[in-house]
């Protein structure tokens, strides 16, 4: 009885640290970044550094607004978002709903190795490829730019919006559809209008992963977004709040290195309120 | 009832793992970076294991001590295979090194605050004069490479200047065919950069049109692109771009070594005459000078003025 009882105790304490390894993590990192990240603020200020449009952070006078990397950011991220997420849920009612299963297996495992692909690996075929293709194509100079990154970006974050949306698609009751059906909808207005509703919630978490992804990405965009502290443009060499941090941190120092954490934090923040909105939307989607 | 021991044993043994994970965690986010001891380079092993033979019979007295250096960040590769060569030699011997630009190292040795300076420009003037030595310990060619499509083979510095500005837009203004011009440097802090921007006299002025990470990644970039001008170190570059002569100087060892190629550094050890140099310090500088490290220097990308 007593032996029982301390098991059950040991057990109770194992979790308890398991729970409060993740939690010190988080703050540990949330801790350290604000405490690194203040002190450059303090001295650019604030409204210099979030809307100054100027990055030269190693000239002789150096400036650092963040103003271009910010919309970047964002820029890359939609258009990655625009992209790929109908991209993303089309494919899911393929695979769940189309497909037969010879061409499901094949297809699926395809999107999986997808999933599986590091991400320096999309940044060198971007560059190889990606990069000279745009070049031609649109008879540019250079063919770096937000357009290469947000097509770097979709391929990356399809499969997690695929595979997400598919396990969604295909948890939907049957009944739902077979009433769709019985009631002389075709298949078309089943999926649209029954599936994808039903599975709201499933494909909405695919996207948060995939918006999370892309907007933390900085290896696959770094090597072909060309890296020059520009504003946004399609056909422009562009940087982004991540490829700005990892292009500088190694040869940084002093303020410019301070700059650096304080971007970090920027996108910390950037990501904590993604997160949270789409959460919110989620949870306010699933009481309707 | 042993069953549950055993899983008991190892659920204990599974928390220590996860408080170890904890404690590993939290003692490695404190580090600081700022002033490293530099002990390993793995590619300088050969030359490390060739140089203790040699040590073992020419050295006679133990060195031991600590020296302390501050610059170029420039010179980081080059300075971190001397030392590592050097305290493979004499093991009671600790070198640091502390990058942080070669204005901050001058002045560092200036104020006594360090042992040795390291610099990848040349003194001026008022610096001679207020008592430093320089020793020249290598030099830094950087080749302007451009595609190996490019009909250009000859640019001056004002060219060069011109094109990586932005008021040269077309290949057929230097003498090449009717095509544009793509920039292609290295990013803000590199010493690269810095060196370049210095000499061909364009700090902070350059319109890039990509700004890369390493010089490898530099010359992919201009390997991929018929419109491409970047600049790379010399001990960088492939047969897969084309190096342009500089003011009809191709760029090339020979040509750094004797001052004839125009877009070329000295790598420098600045020393303090006021000051008394440790036993260490001193047989370090002159390790530095010697024919010993020709090899080491050039596998860190620079070319060594010893022969």
């Amino acid at each position: 009885m007593n032996r029982k009882y301390l098991t059950e105790h040991v057990m109770h304490v194992i979790f308890l640290v398991c729970g409060f390894v993740t939690i010190g993590c988080v703050l540990a990192i949330s801790l350290y970044m604000i405490i690194s990240g203040i002190p450059a603020i303090k001295e650019i200020g604030l409204i210099n550094f979030l809307f100054g449009t100027k990055w030269a952070s190693t000239a002789a006078d150096p400036s650092y607004g963040i103003l271009a990397f910010i919309l970047s950011s964002i820029c890359g991220t939609l258009g990655a978002c625009v992209l790929g997420i109908p991209l993303g849920i089309l494919m899911a009612v393929f695979l769940s709903k189309m497909a037969k299963n010879k061409v499901a297996g094949i297809v699926r495992p395809a999107v999986e190795l997808l999933a599986g692909i590091p991400s320096v690996v999309y940044g060198l075929i971007g560059m190889i490829v990606l990069v000279p293709f745009i070049r031609k194509v649109f008879h540019l100079t250079n063919g770096t730019g937000l357009l290469a990154v947000i097509i770097v970006l979709t391929v990356m974050i399809l499969p997690s919006i695929i595979s997400l949306a598919e396990t969604a698609l295909s948890s939907v009751p049957p009944e739902y559809e077979e009433a769709s059906l019985a009631l002389g909808a075709t298949k078309m207005e089943t999926v649209f209008k029954v599936s994808i509703p039903a599975a709201k919630s499933g494909i909405a978490a695919g996207v948060v992963l995939g918006v999370g992804r892309a907007i933390g990405e900085a290896m696959a965009v770094m090597m072909v977004a060309g890296n020059v502290p520009n504003m946004p443009s399609l056909f422009n060499s562009v940087t982004l709040l991540t490829t700005a941090i990892a292009k500088e941190m190694s040869y940084a120092s002093g303020l410019q290195r301070q700059a650096l954490y304080s971007i970090g934090l920027v996108l910390f923040v950037f990501i904590m309120i993604i997160n949270l909105v789409l959460n919110v939307a989620l949870k306010r989607g699933n009481k309707k | 009832m042993r069953m549950n021991l055993r899983k008991v044993l190892a659920l204990v043994l599974c928390a220590a793992l996860i408080f170890a994970l904890g404690v590993g965690c939290s003692s490695s986010s404190s580090s600081d970076t700022a002033d490293t001891t530099v002990s390993e380079t793995a590619d300088t092993a050969a030359e490390t294991t060739e140089a203790e033979e040699t040590a073992e019979t020419t050295e006679t007295v133990e060195l031991s001590g600590t020296i302390s250096t501050n610059g170029s960040t420039s010179m980081e590769k080059v300075i971190a295979a001397l030392i590592e060569s050097f305290t493979a030699e004499n093991p009671g011997v600790t070198i640091t090194y502390d990058a942080t630009g070669s204005g901050t190292g001058i002045t560092a040795v200036t104020e006594g605050s360090t042992d040795i300076g390291l610099s990848s420009r040349n003194l001026k003037d008022e610096e001679t004069e207020a008592g430093l030595t320089a020793t020249v310990i290598a030099l830094d060619g950087i080749a302007i490479i451009v595609n190996t499509a490019n009909t250009v083979t000859d640019l001056t510095i004002e060219q060069i200047a011109g094109l990586f500005t932005g008021e040269i837009t077309n290949w057929s203004e230097v003498g090449g065919e009717d095509m544009p011009v793509a920039v292609i440097g290295r990013e803000a802090g590199s010493g690269t950069r810095d060196g370049f921007e210095s000499i061909v006299g364009v700090e902070d002025t350059c319109a890039y049109d990509q700004e890369l990470t390493s010089t490898g990644a530099v010359v992919a970039a201009v390997a991929s692109n018929e419109y491409a001008i970047g600049y790379a170190s010399l001990s960088g570059i492939d047969e897969s771009v084309v190096a342009v002569d500089v003011e009809g100087v191709s760029c090339t060892e020979e040509t750094v070594l004797d001052g004839s190629y125009a877009i070329q550094r000295p790598f420098i050890m600045v020393t303090n005459d006021n000051a008394e140099l440790s036993e260490a310090a001193q047989a370090f500088l002159a390790y530095c000078t010697s024919s010993e490290v020709v090899d080491i220097i050039a596998n860190a990308g620079a070319v060594s003025i010893a022969q």
